[in-house]
């Protein structure tokens, strides 16, 4: 039971890119990339989850007590942000995409080797 | 490991299924910010309060705002090509 | 290769990518069982070391600020992505005798959205301000709070038209706010430099903790970051709406 966050982000990353890969639509596998990111905000949350630990916040618990680990939450805090900007430079990417190609198939995209 | 963290990762598996399932970008939209509170709760759960806040903020204002306008873009070309085509 | 073809070598691949990962995950420290040694040292001594309650703050914008300036860069440098390509878009799409046409208007906004808009926009910016100053205080700080500023304007959106978003935050305002914010999270780093002698060491006074001007250049930084990310998110939202928005003349216009 111990290893069930591990085992449910290795299912999330599997899904994620099971989703990528079989997307017709490239907002499908941009949506399907937010899956698999999640999947590593929760291998990391599980590597520095302690039992009874509180959140690492003293403002009102004795600095004495014992808490989670800060520094995983600190990555995956910026992190969480910072997806979302570069998933909108991909969002852009594929507006742009589609004004040139006329479709959001990865498929029809590849008409520059032609 | 307590009852609501089992309950958190639960939804969170479920939920991530879903978003790779769902039959369009449009409504993927939406099970997407579901699952952003779905992920909410779990961070919380974990004692990780920053995290939570970071996420739900993400996942309610950020993401899906830009995800509807870019479709909303990429239906109007659509539409734009139809009517130059039938000119 | 066609789709049949990717899927099954997704599903050869996938099943020996998800073997190794499950093993590769095995060998971590069984989950609740924290063996690592710089978490717990943070934890003793961050209170009384920075005098900041939000040890996980004070780790972004203090113990570890350095990460945070790159990371703060690539949000700045996605953004400046997002212009860059919806912008020429933009340029090469509208024909300029179209332009005196356009409206920027968001039809069919219900009565009962425009009113909660409104209700909202104050206290969004009241919640957002919060968040960035209390940042070494309480579960917030500059990323947050930023993101939650950004809302504002967008509410303001929702509950009118687009021109009076683009009169409480014309681009050139969306634009300095997210440069300042960024040029000052460095500048606060070159502080550290030029009044204590290491990079993004801790210059001002520490304070008492639990005050809201405690932690030395939190608050600070907290601003910067904050005025930079809301400003990073504010500019690619009106990038998108622009994009979206514009309903051209003619026959059947949007």
């Amino acid at each position: 039971m111990s290893f069930l966050p591990f085992a449910i982000a290795a299912w999330l990353f599997l899904v994620g890119l099971y989703g990528i890969v079989s997307a017709d639509n490239l907002i499908r596998a941009i949506l399907s990339l937010t899956v698999v990111q999640s999947a590593t905000y929760l291998v990391l949350l599980g590597v520095g989850y302690s039992q009874g630990g509180q959140a690492p916040i003293f403002a009102d618990i004795p600095q004495t007590s014992k808490a989670v680990d800060p520094v995983v939450q600190v990555l995956v805090l910026t992190d969480i942000v910072i997806e979302a900007t570069v998933t909108a430079l991909l969002l852009a990417l594929a507006v742009q995409a589609h004004k040139r190609f006329g479709s959001l198939n990865p498929e029809d995209l590849r008409a520059l080797q032609d | 490991m307590t009852v609501l963290q089992i309950a958190a990762l639960a939804a969170v598996a479920i939920g991530g299924t879903a978003v790779v399932v769902a039959p369009n970008p449009l409504k993927q939209t939406l099970v997407l910010s579901v699952y952003g509170m779905s992920l909410t709760a779990l961070f919380f759960v974990f004692q990780a309060p920053d995290v939570a806040l970071s996420e739900i903020v993400i996942s309610t204002v950020g993401l899906p705002v830009m995800i509807l306008l870019a479709l909303r873009k990429v239906r109007q070309n659509e539409r734009q090509g139809e009517r130059e085509e039938e000119q | 290769m066609s789709r049949r073809a990717r899927l099954v070598m997704f599903g050869l691949a996938g099943a020996g990518f998800g073997v190794v990962l499950v093993l590769g995950l095995a060998g971590l420290p069984a989950f609740g069982d924290y063996k690592g040694v710089y978490g717990n040292v943070i934890n003793g001594i961050g209170v009384t070391e920075r005098r900041a309650t939000d040890l996980v703050t004070a780790l972004n914008f203090d113990f570890r600020a350095f990460d945070t300036l790159g990371e703060e860069f690539i949000l700045f440098t996605s953004v400046l992505g997002v212009v860059l390509i919806l912008r020429q878009m933009r340029g090469e799409q509208d024909r300029p005798s179209q332009r005196e046409a356009e409206e920027h208007s968001f039809a069919g906004a219900s009565a009962a959205l425009r009113a909660l808009s409104l209700v909202l926009i104050p206290m969004l910016l009241a919640l957002g301000v919060y968040v960035v100053v209390h940042g070494a205080l309480t579960p917030g700080g500059g990323f947050q709070g930023g993101v939650i500023l950004a809302a504002g304007p967008l509410a303001v959106f929702l509950a009118g038209r687009y021109l009076r978003m683009k009169t409480v935050a014309p681009t050139i305002v969306e634009e300095l706010g997210d440069a300042i914010g960024a040029a000052g999270y460095a500048l606060v780093g070159l502080g550290g430099l030029v009044f204590a002698g290491v990079f993004f060491k801790n210059f001002l006074p520490l304070g008492i903790p639990g005050h809201l001007l405690s932690a030395g250049q939190l608050p600070l930084a907290s601003i910067a970051v904050g005025l930079e990310v809301s400003g990073a998110f504010l500019v690619a939202f009106s990038e998108f709406l622009d994009q979206a928005l514009v309903v051209r003349s003619g026959p059947g216009g949007g």
